[in-house]
């Protein structure tokens, strides 16, 4: 026998979320995975491989988690079609593993019974077979799969059991040829969902009888988590902690990954002749792909955080916690995580948005979620802040700049909530999803697998983002750096470019809200990604490597800028949409143009707004 | 089942629940166990964003069929909404007004 002659099977996971789909697809296929988009829709594709004992690769696709094949989201259509041969690009799988939560069978079994309807070769993975066991859940194997007609292998994916059995049914089901039935399943109506289930519980009372020893952990740790006060304060100081950890811990690598490719840009500068090249290698390679390495610490950790409390089985209580808040803006509980993941970058966040099922309550919460302070603002914000907001005490405890900046992610906050009720109000009226989920049993995180999701969501990061915040650096360096300056010029390179150009152009229209030429001007580099202002407004002063944090910049803003303006640009940056990534990310999520063009639209006229009244606000009080 | 519909319901919750008394889950308190004796397909006056059809199977697809056993275990401090509640074997978070079409016959105290 040789190895060749044997062809790859395609194997799909099915099951519920929260059954171990994911640990198990680990335990099978360890790091030979890869992650893709499916063809045509903006959902994850998680395919691997394991070779069988027998020679045979298995080429295992982990479809998303569903309680029906009856689609309620794009990621459980995915599932549904991929199961039924239907996905465009793909194969129909040669056998279906459904995984099943050994503790967990009432409703796996009747999507299993759904499965069964589509009529290909099944085994069934009973996962957690070990917490089955402690709880002295008796299940009858044997009876169980003369039942559903198919073989049942018990595993425990965190501890690696049962994986070499599980491959090997597979494998013999391959090897027999078995090509399963015709595919009589159709979408179940609400009669036939009462039918599967009674089906479901007759199986159920045949052959599983019930624990000996129930979880009662789960209920306990509840009654505080889920208590009407005690849970709300669990959860606001879990975020406290995981802010503090997301600034305080990426702080240092950050510092380093900035200091390194600023060195990199100079050791290239200093060594190669000056000249476009050499312009184009430091300040737009080098510096774009820094503008996106420069973040990977902070998101690494925010991952850390929110795969560790899913895996717990935590984010459904926050998501319930936050229902009633989240839903007076308008917003389902589950917009919740990504909103927060906004908080270091609105690029996570937004393709965090693929938990919430409906359409428009996934594109209100793309919408807003640039709203939220992401952190490539505090640059922005501690320049502007040192250089105008005095150094003092208010009502003897509180530090004035401390405060506005408190302001300001209060503003962001503030505005997420209201744009998302008015988009509610005006656009989507009375169209409230239902918020039905699942609360799991609390679990033990498995640390290999905490560690390999937070890397692959730092992998996906770097892929998603860094192919269109590369491209667009090198565009915004293009706009600054062409044409070059004419030989002679005294002002900064800068201002006989594109960007210049526009810059200037675009200054009448700024006037109103106190900004001058030069804030101008560097609104148009600051587009490829908001930190990138505090350098560009350096660039246009003409102070080259300037420590941008406070020091000489600070003080030639101070001296060349009233506070009315200082105010009105931090206004600004709470709103406008200094992002061309986001709006790249928005686009690749939604599959429109549309919706970046709505956020770009909307949010600068919300900018316009705020630092127009800011602007004469501020003057009118004698601050002009 | 449909019998003892016909009587009148409270849909205001009622603090301490009496043998044979059917509420709407969505009335429910904490505390409140029962069997579930009728799934029905939307409440009139209120507005989901699916259709009625689709809460329903919804709801059935979660467990909610006639005959599991459900207890409403706590709820959202504003507004006492959402709700968590044991179904059979598993828990549950929803909003009181998705649980409106869910009729529960109350165990005695």
């Amino acid at each position: 026998m040789t190895d060749t002659t044997l062809s790859t099977a395609r194997v799909a996971l099915v099951g519920n979320p929260n059954s171990g789909k994911t640990a198990l697809f680990n335990a099978l296929t360890g790091s030979r995975q890869k992650v893709a988009n499916y063809a045509g829709v903006t959902v994850e594709r998680k395919e691997g491989q394991v070779a069988t004992a027998g020679g045979r690769t298995l080429s295992i696709l982990d479809l998303p988690g569903t309680y029906s094949l009856r689609a309620r989201s794009p990621d459980e259509a995915v599932t549904r079609d991929a199961v039924l041969g239907k996905l465009a690009g793909e194969v129909p799988p040669d056998v279906v593993v459904a995984v099943a939560d050994a503790t967990n069978l009432r409703l796996v079994l009747r999507l299993i019974l759904e499965l069964k309807a589509v009529g290909r070769p099944m085994v069934l993975a009973l996962n957690m077979y070990d917490i089955a066991q402690r709880q002295g859940l008796r299940i009858d194997l044997e009876g169980l799969a003369r039942e559903l007609g198919c073989p049942i292998v018990t595993t425990v994916a965190t501890r690696k059991r049962g994986i070499e059995e599980l491959v090997a049914k597979v494998d013999a089901l391959v090897g027999e040829g078995a090509l399963g039935t015709a595919n009589s399943w159709r979408e179940p109506s609400a009669g036939e969902i009462r039918d599967a289930h009674r089906e479901a519980q007759r199986i159920l009372k045949a052959h599983v009888r019930p624990p000996e020893r129930p979880d009662t952990f789960t209920g306990k740790v509840d009654g505080v988590l889920l208590h009407p006060v005690a849970g709300l304060v669990i959860l606001l100081a879990l975020l406290f902690v995981m802010f503090q950890a997301v600034f305080t811990w990426a702080t240092p690598v950050m510092d380093l990954i900035k200091d390194s490719f600023g060195w990199l840009a100079g050791f290239i500068a200093a060594h190669l002749p000056p000249g476009i090249v050499t312009s184009f290698i430091s300040d737009g390679l080098i510096s774009g792909v820094g503008s996106v390495l420069v973040f990977l610490p902070q998101i690494l950790i925010l991952f850390f955080f929110i795969i560790l409390l899913e895996d717990f089985g935590y984010m459904a209580r926050a998501a319930f916690l936050m229902d009633k808040i989240m839903g007076g803006a308008g917003l389902h509980g589950r917009a919740f995580i990504p909103l927060l993941s906004s908080f270091a970058c609105a690029i996570p966040g937004i393709m965090a948005t693929r938990v919430i099922d409906q359409k428009r309550d996934r594109i209100t919460t793309i919408l807003v979620a640039p709203l939220m302070t992401c952190s490539a603002r505090i640059p922005v914000y501690t320049l502007i802040i040192s250089a105008f907001i005095p150094n003092r005490q208010v009502w003897g405890f509180l530090n004035l700049p401390g405060l506005v900046m408190f302001a300001l992610y209060a503003a962001g906050i503030v505005s997420a909530l209201g744009v998302s009720f008015v988009i509610r109000r005006l656009f989507w009226r009375g169209t409230a999803e239902p918020f039905l989920m699942e609360l799991p049993t609390y679990k033990l995180p498995d640390p290999a697998n905490v560690a390999r999701n937070v890397m692959l969501r730092g992998q996906i990061f770097l892929t998603r983002a860094g192919t269109i915040i590369l491209p667009l650096m090198v565009v915004v360096w293009a706009l600054s750096s062409f044409p070059g300056a004419p030989p002679g010029a005294t002002d900064p390179a800068i201002n006989y470019s594109i960007a210049g150009m526009l810059g200037h152009l675009l200054q009448p229209i700024f006037q109103p809200i106190g900004f001058n030429w030069q804030m101008t001007v560097a609104l148009i580099p600051g587009f490829a990604a908001r930190e990138v202002a505090v350098a560009a407004l350096g660039t246009v002063y003409a102070i080259g490597g300037a420590d941008p944090a406070g020091g000489a910049l600070g003080s030639t803003l101070a001296h060349h800028w009233s506070i009315a303006t200082g105010l009105s640009f931090l206004a600004w940056y709470v709103f406008a949409p200094q992002c061309a990534s986001t709006l790249g990310v928005v686009k690749r999520e939604t599959n429109s143009w549309l919706w970046p063009a709505v956020m770009l639209v909307y949010m600068t006229a919300l900018a316009y707004i705020a630092a127009l009244i800011t602007f004469q606000v501020a003057s009118a009080a004698g601050l002009g | 089942m449909h019998d003892m519909l016909a009587q009148p319901v409270a849909t205001a919750p009622a603090p301490v629940a009496a043998e044979g008394r059917v509420v709407r889950l969505g009335a429910a308190q904490p505390g409140d166990r029962g069997v579930i004796v009728d799934v029905r397909a939307g409440a009139p006056g209120t507005e989901h964003g699916v259709a009625a059809d689709e809460l329903h199977r919804r709801l059935l697809e979660f467990g909610f069929v006639e005959g599991a056993r459900v207890e409403v275990l706590h709820q959202g401090a504003i507004g006492r909404d959402p709700i968590a509640v044991r179904l059979d074997d598993m828990r549950i978070g929803l909003r009181r007004r998705d649980a409106e079409g869910v009729w529960v016959l109350l165990d005695a105290k």
